[in-house]
């Protein structure tokens, strides 16, 4: 689950990390007022979407005036904002961040992940900040620091100096960082963390390290646990029907082909996407239904995969395991008349009693060809989508 | 032989009374395994599928003496139901419940490795060895047993690579899913040590998936320590970048991770590649001649 910046914020400020004193807006007239509340003479104002690159898509602006202010809101609220981050309708904008300007000496990158070959949290820092950091680790690998944080010892003094030195921090940054290090990391785990990025962390003209974003990603997971972190949660920023399939504990992404995918298990879903391409087809989304294929799942499955306009055939394909096929094939029928499906649907069953559950849709009325081998239903699948 | 679990496997089912777990206890004593007693706490001394039921591991383990545990209890306790399995001594732990939050096996994970614990999992199908004893939830009628070992970090996709090989009459020796997510309590390389150790394991069959580094630092072992022939296939070659594909384990991120970087690696180690899922078959029995 992803954060706005200003929520990532609250949490930055909560952990006493520096931010600068902000506002959330949600209608232009409020600009004016958090212009006045924040003080000073020069504002940001930063469009609030669930994607990067805002800044190059003009969703970043730094104002002088409260009215420009109004206007960059009046221009972005209720809008899309597409950046080469988001898919080309772009992210819905519904709330403006109003900040105090800072004057920068020099920007920074920190950020923190679970790294999957040290099986750590691990501190990633760069004296190279405010650019793609991807760029940074091909380019100047010896810019970058990878720094493990021990779970047992948490954050050391010494690894706070490592940081430090390669950031290119004087003596009272590193002081001040040496602070951060623990407030980061206590925020990380307190909230179940999969990201933490900040680009970038700059240096002020006053010396001191200063937040100047914020992207925080949760471990979808733990989001049971984190009651605060699910009252923060946006759904305007995520694909409806993505969504709702998370509603069902159905995991599904769209995708641009047109051939409808329903698969249990994430890897044969993949692996079934894969066949389709190798045939010449394109698949229209990735949908897991989850080890369990019952009739109700099958039926929310089927909904959200018509739901796209684009979608011509739809391509079952269930490795039954421990499930009987013939009732996987029942409730596959009773999905299709449950929702009227009127576009061809074609079947693979595998596993217990796929011989009789592959009778069961043969035998039907509804326009369904059942072939008990992946490359012959897949083969089937892509002819009829064309 | 075969690695992990055999005839002298004796299995302790943690939340051992729930639907899931009955579910799965009664087909895995249909095929042969030898479940000596399970745990669910507060319903100590009764009876569960013909063996007793414990309110602790501990008590399980002075009782019957289990050799390995399997577990289904809800994610949010798996943490705390691996580490009682561990602290009674238990040398071999499957954790079969996927959604296991993320921090809660970093500090698993340092602590199984510390105790000298092999843990498959979580969020995987468990492990078979055909014709002996499954601790799974795998369907037990596609197996066969034979000489090609299976690891994978898909559930499903590893019963797509058993059928194919069981339909050729290949067979395998033993099966490990290891499971798809970011912190896995076994490895790849951890699962080639023992398969390469085995005698009945004539090749060994690695299905990957997009996202993280696992199979690039197995090829770079495979190189270096694996004399028997791998075949391997790579799930989500056609993912598009930056989608998250359901498994935590299926993110690419930053162009790292990628199919293409993948079997790129594997082929330059030495590693037979299975171009399509339809091929991990057809490539295994060429490759075994």
């Amino acid at each position: 689950m992803n954060l706005h910046e200003y929520q990532g914020k609250e949490l930055f400020a909560k952990f006493g990390l520096p931010v600068s004193k902000n506002k959330v807006i949600t209608t232009a007239d409020d600009a004016v007022n958090a212009c006045r509340d924040i003080g000073g003479k020069k504002w940001v104002v930063k469009a609030q979407v669930h994607a990067g690159g805002r800044g190059k898509a003009g969703g970043v602006k730094l104002v002088s005036t409260p009215e420009e202010a109004v206007e960059f809101a009046n221009h972005w609220l209720g809008k899309r904002l597409i950046t080469y981050q988001t898919d080309s309708n772009g992210q819905l904008v519904n709330s403006i961040l109003v900040e105090e300007c800072t004057d920068i000496a020099k920007e920074l990158y920190l950020s923190a992940v679970v790294d999957r070959g040290t099986q750590r949290i691990v501190f990633i820092g760069s004296s190279e900040g405010g650019v793609n950091i991807e760029e940074v680790a091909e380019n100047t690998p010896e810019k970058i620091i990878y720094e493990p944080i021990d779970p047992l010892t948490g954050p050391m003094g010494f690894q706070s100096r490592k940081i430090s030195k390669v950031l290119g921090l004087d003596k009272e940054q590193s002081k001040q960082f040496s602070k951060m290090l623990p407030q980061l990391t206590d925020l990380f785990t307190a909230h179940d963390l999969s990201l933490l990025e900040i680009n970038p962390l700059v240096i002020t003209q006053g010396g001191k390290l200063h937040c100047l974003d914020a992207k925080i990603n949760i471990d979808s997971n733990a989001v049971y646990r984190q009651p605060e972190i699910q009252a923060m949660h946006d759904p305007s920023q995520e694909d409806p029907r993505e969504s709702e399939a998370a509603m069902s504990d159905l995991s599904y992404v769209s995708l641009d082909g047109n051939i409808g995918c329903m698969v249990n298990g994430a890897g044969l879903a993949m692996g079934t996407m894969d066949t389709i391409k190798y045939f010449g087809g394109s698949p229209a989304n990735f949908l897991d239904v989850g080890g369990t294929a019952t009739q109700e799942r099958v039926s929310k499955a089927f909904k959200l995969i018509l739901a796209d306009p684009e979608v011509k055939v739809v391509l079952v394909n269930i490795f039954g395991g421990i499930v009987r096929c013939d009732l996987i094939a029942e409730g596959i029928l009773a999905a299709i008349e449950e929702v009227g499906v009127s576009i061809p649907v074609v079947v693979r069953l595998e596993g217990n009693n796929a011989d009789i559950g592959s009778n069961t849709l043969a035998e039907s009325s509804a326009e369904i060809v059942s072939l008990n081998n992946l490359e012959d239903a897949a083969k089937k699948a892509v002819e009829l989508s064309k | 032989m075969s690695i992990l679990v055999g005839k002298n496997t004796r299995l302790l089912v943690q939340g051992f009374t729930g639907s899931q777990a009955t579910l799965h206890s009664e087909q895995s004593i249909e095929y042969g395994t030898n479940i000596v007693g399970g745990v669910t706490p507060g319903k100590g001394g009764q009876t569960h599928l013909d063996v007793p039921v414990f309110n602790s591991v501990h008590e399980a383990v002075e009782s019957v003496q289990p050799n390995a545990s399997i577990i289904f209890v809800p994610a949010q306790f798996c943490k705390d139901s691996i580490l009682e399995a561990a602290d009674a001594g238990i040398k071999l732990i499957i954790c079969i419940t996927e959604g296991v939050p993320t921090l809660d096996m970093l500090i698993v994970k340092k602590r199984i490795d510390e105790l000298g614990i092999t843990l498959i999992g979580p969020n995987c199908p468990g492990i078979i060895t055909p014709g002996e004893a499954k601790l799974g939830i795998m369907p037990g009628s596609i197996h066969l047993q034979g000489s090609v070992g299976i690891i994978s970090r898909s559930g499903t996709l590893t019963y797509e690579a058993v059928k194919q090989t069981t339909d050729l009459g290949l067979g395998q020796s033993t099966c490990v899913g290891i499971g798809g997510d970011p912190i896995p309590g076994t490895s790849f390389i951890d699962v080639l040590k023992m398969m390469e150790a085995d005698d009945q394991t004539k090749a060994i069959v690695m299905v990957g998936e997009i996202g993280g580094t696992a199979e690039e630092e197995a090829a770079d072992y495979i190189r270096e320590n694996v004399s028997k022939p791998v075949i391997s296939y790579i799930a989500g070659q056609t993912a598009p970048a930056g989608k998250r594909m359901g498994h935590a384990g299926a993110i690419i991120a930053g162009g790292k991770g990628t199919a293409a970087d993948k079997i790129k690696k594997l082929k330059e180690c030495g590693v037979h590649i299975a171009e399509n899922l339809l091929q991990i078959g057809v490539k295994t029995k060429e490759v075994l001649g």
